[in-house]
């Protein structure tokens, strides 16, 4: 092959460019971060979706099967930008929502916790109801929600409800009470509004890919640290990196003989795609890619600096993000220890989230953005000494500029628990699922979530969340 | 499982149990998409949910779970199917891969021809102690490993058995156990603990599963890590109880046991306990009987005065923990469900033999859905292993244990007490950390392109084919196919054409096509199945 370039200093952009000639493709290309090309009518977005298949072109074989570029690419240029988004954070291991919230006012709390019970006044009044007082770590949230920026389920669940940690959390990952479903939530929602090009849309800031994320037609992507995406390897440079990594995306567009060995392709060509997406969030020459218009904390492992490239990269419009999932700091199965543990882990997580939502108010794109923080279960209303062992209803929170702000089923006391003594839901999770998807995605629900209805405001199976956003 | 299991490094928890089965609520078949889905996401109309087919597994691509039959056949006496042919060499090869960590140079020739039995007994009936051949592992300083007290070593110190071991079936049933009975040291606290328990693990690697998990539920890592230290009469703590039960013997949401199952279970656990102490933490692991509970407990509808040596064998005499043991057991080395004909049979040989590992470890290795079904991919640790032992290198940096981290995989560190997730290893994070190990691999035995004085230059003639032909044999040849074959071919006849514009840039660039198909090689989609 013949490379229509022959200068001495071959550069990344004139591969590339070369690439897109040489595929027929008749486009001037650019590098991520580059001017745009002036009169092309180009935009960023657009360079990187055609960058994807000139890689594809130039290495692969006779037997290359990519995926329907041409289409795939039309279809995400007409996609509008502002989309809404979804960020989902997990707080793992089942968290104590009658420490998050606790109810401090009721005399049965007290005797069920009677070394872990928090004293009246430790913490905020909730006031939308004074019998619960928010955990002194959450003070973040008790400020977002004066503010009308969080939507409170003080006990949401499921019934009847499951105790263990991989089945409980397993339904919320999917939507549904069944253990067998292979795709999650999410997933389903972008199989119907994704894209078959754009992997960035279904996004896991972790080192492997959430299952509420896992699609059945449509790629999604994890990236453990997106300003660190790049590939380097002993005695591999210019001016060969560009065609290797080209190589390395066409291995993965070849088709594969099992299920597998479609995995490891697919990880391959995804991941050549997402190198050419994030490279201008890269840090470079000790500059970092982006900046921050507000302070994240310096505590919580890589959680605050996951969010606070999440908020930059939502800032870009070439990226078409759609579905967002996050781990919070730390484990909650506090089934011993649970003072300290909890207390560190959940005043780190809100400090971040509390940041991160200053960070899109900043950037204007508090509008568009909402955040659930959910998690497998609560915990057991009475202690077990040092903790707390697997319960039943938990608590979930919707953080947004566009939350109604107003609580969702409320706290049912302690008074009457059901038959394995655990606190009693007054919310499904799966009718919040059905009005983020019918409310703030404006899809029908039913689509992605079994018996849901429409998800607007219409019935569904699960009870209805009418107005969640303003 | 443990509070800190979801430390900021860790991956996200992923149960297998969850993954139980396939669907068949809400996914029901469509007909187009039944064939050709393994190519995957070129559908690009979107249907309704209720129409929506995913290959064989939610993650797009991703291969089948491990299943455990809610209703499975009972145990048969009929033996499972197996080849009487000899062993091919794509044979020996996954049997490598799969049984070990990846053959070692000309490992593979000297294998193939032979009776399967021989072959497959060699791995599973190993005579005295291990031989571990070549230099010690070191530190990047080349100081002995330190695995009980520095940080990462541990890793390290495991990872050489895997790369030197001559016992190889013996490391990979410990990797299986360390993911079975899968404890962290993020809440162990003590590395010489968790070395305790591999060393427990290896001991006992192909021995009864009774006494093996007998031995576990006393392990003073797992009574840390599942709070049995904790479990007292008057203050039950449920963890070790479910658990128990759910991952390590019957599986959930089998109708294997109840709550209140679960409850009772944990009374029969108390007694378990431990002293702290501010200078050395947990000492002095030991039964107390004033902390048990010596009444009478009901567990699956038997009643009787149960200690956890009951709790042990209630559980492996359940008529449902032989399907979930050879099922699961049978996952970690074939993608696919058995056939309710092959699940039977095995059942039939684990309970006959006294519940022995090796004897359905054996019966699995020579199944022909193990010699010749669909691949696996392969684990971060074995790829890891597997790349060191093709190139013949010992452990001589400590990088390993962040690396493989990175691509989803710290021994001694599982993301939670299900283990790490066998059927979704491979993303475009754990990608890119496959590819950083295989420059590691590569870090002292890479062409240099631009040497120091002394140094000799890389070859300034080398054809495009035998480049090709060197980088293969870097890596001990490994078995590519043929499409990914042809396009690294394409790339090694292309990819200086119109670079090299003046003859001082013959030998370097050669040496970066050189170094280029070597990571390419390395980290192409076939060598991460096998």
């Amino acid at each position: 092959m013949q490379r229509s370039c022959s200068c001495n200093d071959f550069t990344r952009s004139q591969l590339l460019r070369a690439g897109i000639a040489q595929a027929g493709r008749g486009l001037p290309s650019i590098e991520p971060g580059m001017p745009l090309p002036a009169g092309t009518g180009m935009d960023r977005r657009s360079f990187l979706l055609r960058s994807a298949g000139a890689m594809l072109a130039v290495y692969g074989a006779a037997a290359l099967s990519p995926r329907q570029l041409e289409v795939g690419i039309a279809e995400a240029m007409a996609a509008p930008p502002n989309q809404p988004v979804l960020v989902s954070i997990f707080m793992e291991g089942g968290w104590d929502a009658l420490s998050v919230l606790a109810p401090v006012k009721e005399a049965k709390y007290h005797e069920l916790r009677p070394t872990l019970g928090l004293a009246e006044g430790a913490g905020q009044v909730f006031s939308e109801d004074e019998a619960l007082m928010w955990h002194p770590q959450a003070a973040g949230l008790a400020q977002l929600h004066g503010e009308g920026k969080v939507t409170v389920f003080p006990a949401i669940g499921y019934d009847p409800p499951d105790e263990s940690h991989f089945t409980s959390r397993h339904y919320w990952e999917v939507g549904e009470l069944n253990t067998e479903t292979r795709s999650g939530w999410m997933g389903r929602y972008l199989d119907i509004a994704g894209n078959p090009n754009n992997p960035l849309q279904g996004l896991s800031l972790d080192y492997s890919l959430a299952p509420a994320l896992a699609t059945t037609r449509v790629p999604v992507a994890a990236v453990s640290t997106p300003s660190d995406y790049q590939f380097w390897a002993y005695g591999l440079d210019e001016p060969l990196t560009e065609p290797t990594m080209e190589t390395f995306g066409a291995l993965g567009a070849l088709a594969a003989p099992s299920p597998a060995f479609a995995q490891a392709r697919a990880a391959s060509l995804d991941t050549s795609i997402i190198r050419n997406q994030v490279a201008p969030f890269a840090e470079h020459e000790g500059k970092p890619g982006f900046t921050s218009p507000v302070t994240y904390p310096t505590s919580g492992g890589d959680f605050p600096a996951r969010l606070a490239v999440l908020a930059a990269m939502l800032d870009d419009e070439a990226l078409p993000i759609k579905c967002v999932s996050l781990n919070a700091v730390g484990g909650y199965d506090t089934h011993s220890d649970e003072a300290t543990t909890l207390s560190t882990n959940l005043g780190e997580t809100v400090e971040s989230v509390v940041a991160f939502q200053r960070d899109l108010e900043a950037r204007k794109l508090d509008q568009r953005v909402v955040v659930q923080l959910w998690s497998e279960f609560g915990r057991r209303p009475r202690e077990n000494g040092s903790g707390t062992d697997h319960g039943a209803a938990g608590v979930s929170f919707l953080i947004g500029s566009r939350v109604k702000g107003k609580m969702v089923g409320g706290f049912p006391g302690l008074s009457k628990l059901d038959e394995n003594e655990n606190l009693i839901n007054t919310s499904d999770y799966r009718a919040i699922y059905a009005a983020i998807l019918g409310q703030w995605f404006q899809t029908e629900a039913g689509l992605v979530i079994p018996e849901a209805g429409t998800g607007l405001e219409g019935p569904s199976h699960y009870g209805q969340v009418p107005g969640l956003f303003t | 499982m443990t509070p800190a299991s979801a430390s900021a490094q860790a991956s996200s928890a992923k149960g297998k149990a969850r993954h139980s089965r396939r669907a068949k609520h809400g996914l029901r078949v469509s007909k187009h998409a039944k064939h050709k889905h393994h190519k995957r996401k070129h559908h690009k109309a979107a249907p309704r949910h209720a129409t929506v087919t995913p290959n064989s597994a939610g993650l797009a691509g991703a291969p089948a779970p491990p299943a455990i039959p809610v209703s499975p056949p009972p145990p048969s006496s009929a033996p499972p199917p197996a080849q009487v042919t000899a062993i091919t060499a794509a044979q020996a090869r996954r049997l490598l891969w799969r049984a070990g960590f990846g053959p070692a140079p000309g490992q593979v020739q000297s294998i193939a021809g032979q009776s399967l039995e021989t072959a497959v007994h060699a791995l599973t009936r190993p005579a005295g102690a291990a031989h571990l051949s070549g230099p010690e592992p070191t530190d990047d300083e080349g100081n002995a490993l330190d695995p009980a007290d520095a940080y990462g070593q541990d890793h390290c110190w495991w990872l050489d058995r895997m790369v030197r071991s001559d016992q190889q079936l013996v490391e990979r049933m410990t990797f299986i156990w360390h993911d079975w009975f899968a404890n962290s040291n993020e809440k162990v606290g003590s590395q010489q603990r968790m070395l305790d328990q591999n060393n427990l693990f290896r001991e006992m690697a192909l021995g009864g599963f009774h006494e093996l998990f007998l031995a576990v539920t006393t392990n003073p890592a797992m009574l840390v890590f599942l709070d049995g230290i904790y479990n007292d009469k008057h203050e039950l703590n449920e963890n070790y109880a479910r658990e128990m039960m759910e991952l390590f013997s019957l599986g959930a949401d089998r109708g294997a046991y109840t709550e209140t199952d679960v409850k009772e279970m944990a009374r029969t656990l108390t007694g378990w306990t431990a002293e702290w102490t501010e200078s050395k933490g947990w000492q002095n692991f030991h039964f107390d009987s004033s902390r048990h509970d010596n009444g009478n407990k009901t567990v699956f509808g038997q009643t009787g005065k149960w200690n956890y040596e009951d709790a042990v064998r209630l559980c492996v005499t359940h008529p449902l923990h032989a399907s979930f043991f050879v099922s699961k057991l049978w996952s970690y080395f074939v993608p696919a469900p058995p056939a309710p004909g092959t699940l039977a049979s095995l059942e039939g040989l684990y309970t006959t033999s006294g519940y022995s590992i090796q004897a359905v470890v054996e019966a699995i290795l020579m199944h022909p859905d193990f010699l010749d079904g669909s691949e696996l991919v392969t684990p971060p640790v074995v790829y890891n292993a597997a790349l060191l032992r093709a190139i013949g290198r010992p452990i001589d940096t400590t990088a390993w244990a962040w690396l493989s981290a990175a691509a989803g995989q710290q021994l001694f560190y599982p993301p939670n007490v299900s283990g790490w997730d066998f059927t979704h290893w491979l993303d475009t994070s754990t990608a890119k950390a496959r590819w950083e190990i295989a420059s590691y691999v590569t870090a002292k035995s890479y062409p240099n392109p631009w040497p120091g004085k002394g140094e000799a230059a890389y070859s300034s003639t080398e054809t495009p084919a035998e480049a090709i032909e060197h980088a293969f044999a870097y890596w001990a040849t490994p078995a590519l196919g043929e499409e990914s074959k042809q396009c690294l071919e394409n790339f090694s006849a292309r990819c200086l054409n119109g670079v090299i514009t003046a003859s001082w840039q013959n030998s370097p660039y050669r040496a970066l096509r050189q170094n280029a198909l070597r990571m390419l090689i390395a980290t192409s989609p076939d060598m991460q199945v096998s």
